[in-house]
């Protein structure tokens, strides 16, 4: 089954990256493609695994301060700052619907 | 001291005793490095910064205080670990001029013990990729490429065509890094290992890449790709130099609590003569399909040679093998989606002009930032992990992986010391032939023999063995158990002894290293 344009603008807003062209969605059907080989595995009765070294515990440390005051030097790598605050561009508003968007996807 | 001597057994005595200073050590490199650019396998050579380390390491051993072996030598870093003050790109335009403000806990170990580092070293885009052909700084060109081995096997196509086109990919994604050490630009170099991205470029480059057990040494200040599966590689000329390295960067870091609290214990490696109380386990599963029947024969020659030493060697099996390849495209692009999500423009790296809503700064940013693998694996990890999709394929994906680890812990828990496997399908492939395959179906393909042991967090490593038909590189791969380096590395290290891998002749070095260098025997086992 081919992935439908609802999904595919959906992943477009989640992910905040574009299919830029045909190639694109076509990469995104093989993936899925290559991915249902899991599929032919039994895995009944078998848990997930997040981690090799799930028989270890995690472990906490100390609540002690032992580095931080470098505001300065966090703040080199933004491009837009002001005194001491990233500045980002207006949010709460959504990207723009399917049809108002420039993307590939309005051609499908 | 030639720039091909081993660290613990020849070039720190020559430091000690004075024979060679860190500054001439250096120089070489640096000169070595500017010789051969057109293998591209540095995207930032630190040159000043190497000097001024150089000179006071210098100035260290004059007292009679060097910090330990690694004290005045030059060390190469794959360009995902964060350098302070020196660029860290990933190859990607999304971190183009981008200047960390700290040090990745192994750099950090590295330059406490006294390391010069000469550089930064490319690779695909965020260590995607298993050719080192998709940054955004162009494709390493493997040294063996420009060697007399290879020159001499190649038959030219045509009076008009150069050894331009008739180069061979280093492998990937810590390409750089291999070509690097390759090239003897730098006595040792990081890369990193999320599917084999350590060990395949070492297979194809002839040099040592070591994969340590996930959770030894911390990954603070790695880029992340798959958090549960990356670990920082290690890639030197011998055996004995990675366990070196790995003396130097194993350990609890408190900044990765992904590190074991084990106390680990740097050691030396033994030199093994009596194999007989070591059981070897072939597993059948690695014959895997489009292994070349050159490879085939070399292990098979190589099992040959632990029999007649007297080891036990068994075939084993490990069934899940074959979905190996498919369960890590899950798990891999569903924690890319996730780790990539950071790159929004906002905090560091590139930021797009649009300025309309924050959501569509980001969107334009990554879309300006990444490359077409990048975005696709994010887009295809977004897929994995929707609502929808969330437990036919994440957590399906998450239970294979678990029967993929139970298949090594059966195995090991049988009898068997180590797996022996071959770590590429071929020897390297063309450049040009390489990128007639897009690089999904690359990696897919080329991390079959690798992967499995990132899924299981298992220690891995390649170990050079013989030179091909065409006269390139091709290494096998020996798999350890859990937190069992050493054994590992000491059964490595026995049998580099017995195959005696020819040394790379490439012009470039020759000129550069005056010193009488030891001809050793080309390599018996081919």
């Amino acid at each position: 089954q081919k992935v439908s344009v609802e999904v595919l603008d959906h992943l477009e807003h989640l992910a905040l990256v574009d299919f830029r062209d045909s190639e694109g969605v076509e990469r995104l059907q093989k993936a899925i493609q290559f991915a249902d080989q899991l599929h032919e595995v039994n895995t009944d009765g078998v848990e997930p695994m997040d981690s090799v070294l799930e028989d270890r515990c995690l472990y906490l440390r100390e609540d002690d301060v032992t580095e931080g005051n470098c505001t300065k030097a966090l703040l080199e790598n933004a491009r837009e700052k002001v005194e001491e605050y990233f500045v980002a561009p207006p949010g709460n508003i959504p990207l723009p619907k399917l049809e108002e968007r420039e993307t590939f996807l309005q051609g499908s | 001291a030639a720039l091909k001597d081993g660290l613990r057994s020849q070039v720190s005595a020559a430091l000690k005793e004075g024979r060679v200073t860190p500054t001439e050590l250096c120089q070489r490199c640096l000169a070595l490095i500017k010789s051969t650019k057109f293998l591209n396998a540095y995207i930032t050579v630190a040159e000043e910064t190497a000097l001024k380390q150089a000179e006071e390491s210098e100035e260290r051993y004059k007292r009679g205080q060097p910090l330990g072996i690694l004290d005045g030598i030059p060390i190469a870093v794959k360009d995902n670990f964060n350098t302070a003050g020196i660029e860290t790109t990933c190859a990607s335009n999304m971190l183009k001029g981008y200047i960390s403000p700290y040090n990745a806990t192994v750099v950090q170990k590295l330059l406490d013990r006294g390391a010069v580092l000469v550089g930064k070293t490319n690779l695909d885009e965020f260590a995607m990729g298993s050719g080192s052909t998709d940054g955004v700084f162009g494709p390493v060109r493997n040294p063996w490429s420009y060697s007399k081995q290879y020159k001499e096997k190649s038959v030219p196509k045509s009076h008009s065509e150069d050894e331009e086109s008739n180069w061979v990919i280093t492998g990937g994604s810590s390409g750089g890094s291999a070509a690097a050490v390759s090239s003897f630009t730098c006595f040792a170099a990081l890369g990193s290992d999320t599917g084999g991205s350590t060990r395949n470029p070492a297979a194809h480059c002839g040099v040592v890449g070591l994969k340590p057990t996930y959770g030894l040494i911390s990954r603070h200040g790695l880029i992340p790709l798959v958090n549960s599966m990356d670990v920082p590689g290690i890639l030197t000329r011998c055996v004995d130099d990675a366990a070196v390295l790995l003396g130097s960067l194993a350990g609890h870091d408190p900044k990765d609590s992904t590190t074991i609290q084990d106390v680990f214990k740097p050691f030396e490696l033994p030199n093994l003569t009596d194999v007989s109380k070591l059981s070897i386990g072939i597993p059948k599963e690695y014959h895997a399909p489009g292994l070349s029947s050159e490879i085939v024969a070399l292990w098979s020659k190589a099992t040959d040679l632990f029999k007649n030493a007297g080891a036990k060697v068994v075939e084993v099996s490990l069934p899940h093998t074959p979905y190996s390849i498919v369960c890590y495209h899950v798990l891999c692009t569903a924690e890319v989606a996730s780790n990539m999500a950071r790159f929004d423009g906002l905090e560091y790296g590139h930021r797009s002009d649009t300025k309309e809503s924050t959501e569509s700064m980001y969107a334009a940013t990554r879309r300006e930032g990444f490359n077409d693998v990048v975005r696709g694996r994010i887009l295809s990890g977004n897929y994995f992990l929707l609502k929808q999709n969330y437990e036919k394929y994440f957590v399906k994906a998450q239970k294979v992986r678990r029967l993929i680890a139970n298949d090594f812990v059966q195995v090991f828990r049988s009898g068997i010391d180590i797996l022996l496997t071959p770590t590429t399908l071929s020897d390297a492939a063309p450049y040009t032939e390489f990128i007639q395959e897009d690089n999904r179906t690359r990696s897919a393909q080329d991390d079959i023999l690798t992967q499995a042991a990132n899924m299981a967090g298992l220690p891995a490593i390649n170990v050079p063995t013989a030179l091909s038909e065409r006269g390139l590189p091709v290494g096998l791969q020996f798999i350890g158990r859990s937190f069992q380096e050493k054994q590992l590395l000491t059964v490595a290290k026995w049998f580099e002894k017995q195959v005696q891998f020819p040394m790379i002749q490439l012009e470039e070095v020759e000129r550069h290293d005056s010193a009488v260098f030891q001809h050793q025997k080309s390599a018996s086992f081919s």
